[in-house]
């Protein structure tokens, strides 16, 4: 019991040791820019990893969240005037209702259904934000004011590397709350055996969709901070490719565990800029290192490497 | 007083009708097994009750109110509880972490202080675990609390279940073959374990294969053959009902019963 609070308490202490000690080697701005990316993109997974991980929910359409709070700070500001902090919650706002209005009826699916269902719901979302140009752009996107916070105008790429490393701190810090709480054993209950879980008592519905409500504002927050820092957002944001991609990094890094979805954030992220080197073989390339790793770290990267050095340590 | 009554059970499956026309009552502190061969409608029955199945007529009252088709966890929540013939443990999740699952309709489970951790949650954690720690005592699994469920022996996971379905302090338990492939040390230490339960007034139902074990502990015992009831009676009644004789424990059976 102690050992696991010490655990908590040690993963964010690492956590921010590393975030504060990143800006030290970084040679440029632009390295303080991926590193922001990988923050906002570890923010959305971790979210994810909620539903995904812990619960045992497939969404393929999450980036319909990243994009709903994207362009609540993009339109919020722009169009209705609404100071762009408010809009950020008003985006979660809306991330949680439609989650649960949605999730209400889809979560009674399972497996590939909740997989196909949640995709259309990401479809139709990213088709809204590109028909309804009068609003959001269209395809072209739209630009974002910046975030004033009581005055301080939060911009420049090392002004936000701070502050989406800090919000990834809290949102770490969040999820490994649920861990040793009634509602954090509910969810990995319920994936195990949902049958045991009813009748033990717990009300399946009633979480899953609490976890779908968790994994939406998670995202939207961090649709919103990717919002701001890029002071553009467009349609792709919110589109299939990049639900893709925040699964894969949750897979990758390790179903059910926080630091994977950090690690696999910061794999998925830096990968492609460290590719560039290869040019047109870019993307084989990752591809290739993503099949092998999943090959050889089935369970993601964080659980099979810890799992290899606890064995190590026994032996 | 029966605390949990069934009347005139029955469901189909696309036509073949594998419950029909069951009745049951179980007073508290009662032990209730409900005997047959394979494919007699006794899991399904269990189901039933414990509202995984809706059945197709008939009703069930739980401490005189009707809870027929109500879902399991709203019966669990009246005090119903049961462990499965095929093991659902929460693999991977530990031993401990099972059972305090088990204890969900004890917690207070709201979402936003747990999202923060607030002390009251710790504070809950630490009893749920405690009561947790008990249980798991009670049943002897004390040793393996921190171990995943996932990699323990057979007979501890079907301890762990019993342990699990205590955790909510049921009033009614409903124990789907307890002893199914345990060897003999192990169902003599459920064969205690259910006694002791039953003393604590919870009303069991069992359902078991184990005839040495059903007629050792059981006060009345309710024989199904197809979905049908076939007999009801105290375990001697039972054993020596030519019916049950002929129909189920055939001679083989009847030898191994006497000698229980």
């Amino acid at each position: 019991m102690r050992a696991l609070v010490n655990q908590r308490f040690i993963t964010l202490a690492v956590l921010a040791v590393v975030i504060a000690i990143l800006p030290l080697i970084f040679p440029s701005s632009y390295y303080f820019r991926v590193a922001s990316l990988v923050w906002v993109s570890a923010l959305a997974a971790i979210g994810l990893n909620i539903l995904m991980g812990q619960a045992g929910q497939v969404s393929l359409g999450h980036a319909a969240f990243f994009g709903i709070g994207a362009y609540a700070v993009a339109i919020g500001p722009t169009h209705l005037g609404i100071p762009p902090w408010v809009a950020i919650l008003i985006g979660a706002l809306l991330s949680a209702v439609l989650a649960y209005l949605v999730g209400r009826p889809i979560l009674r699916l399972k497996g590939h259904y909740l997989a196909i269902a949640t995709l259309g719901l990401g479809v139709l979302v990213a088709l809204v934000i590109t028909t309804e140009s009068r609003w959001t752009g269209g395809p072209d996107g739209m630009p974002v004011e910046r975030l004033s916070l009581f005055g301080w105008r939060v911009s420049g790429s090392y002004t936000w590397y701070w502050v989406t490393g800090g919000l990834l701190l809290i949102g770490t810090w969040i999820a490994l709350n649920l861990d040793e709480t009634p509602t954090g054993r509910a969810f990995r209950a319920l994936h195990d055996s949902e049958v045991a879980a009813q009748v033990v008592g717990l009300d399946v519905a009633r979480f899953k969709l609490q976890a779908f409500v968790i994994a939406a504002v998670y995202a939207s927050v961090a649709g919103s901070a990717l919002a701001f820092m890029n002071g553009f957002i467009n349609p792709d944001q919110a589109g299939f490719l990049h639900s893709v991609e925040l699964v894969t990094i949750v897979v990758i890094g390790g179903l059910g565990s926080v630091v994977g979805s950090i690690v696999g954030a910061a794999v998925l992220v830096t990968l492609p800029q460290a590719l560039t080197v290869f040019q047109e073989y870019e993307h084989l390339l990752l591809g290739l290192i993503i099949i092998v790793a999943m090959i050889f770290m089935r369970n993601g990267i964080v659980p099979s490497l810890s799992a290899l050095v606890f064995r190590r340590a026994r032996s | 007083m029966s605390i949990l009554k069934a009347t005139d059970i029955g469901i189909s499956f696309g036509g073949v009708k594998a419950v029909d026309g069951v009745s049951f009552s179980v007073t508290p502190g009662q032990i209730l097994s409900i005997i047959g061969p394979n494919g007699a409608g006794k899991t399904t029955l269990f189901n039933i009750v414990s509202g995984v199945y809706a059945a197709s007529r008939g009703s069930i009252q739980l401490a005189n109110e009707d809870v027929t088709g109500l879902a399991p966890h709203k019966l669990a929540a009246r005090g119903l509880s049961r462990t499965f013939q095929n093991l659902q443990i929460f693999q991977r999740m530990t031993a401990c972490e099972n059972v305090m699952v088990g204890r969900h309709l004890r917690e207070n489970c709201s979402l936003l202080p747990a999202l923060f951790r607030t002390p009251a949650v710790t504070r809950q954690n630490r009893e749920t675990r405690t009561a947790a720690l008990d249980l798991l005592a009670y049943v002897g699994l004390k040793d393996v609390a921190d171990v995943p469920a996932g990699s323990l022996p057979y007979g501890a996971c079907k301890r762990l279940e019993v342990a699990r379905a205590l955790a909510a302090e049921p009033r009614v338990l409903l124990l789907d073959e307890p002893a199914a492939g345990c060897n003999a040390v192990e169902t003599e230490e459920i064969d205690h374990l259910i006694r002791q339960v039953a003393d604590r007034g919870v009303a069991v139902v069992l359902v078991e294969h184990d005839m040495k074990l059903v007629m050792k502990i059981s006060d009345r015992i309710l024989v199904l053959e197809r979905g049908r009831p076939l007999a009801e009676g105290t375990p001697r009644e039972v054993r020596d009902d030519p019916r049950v004789l002929e129909a189920y424990l055939g001679q083989h059976g009847a030898r191994e019963a006497a000698r229980a």
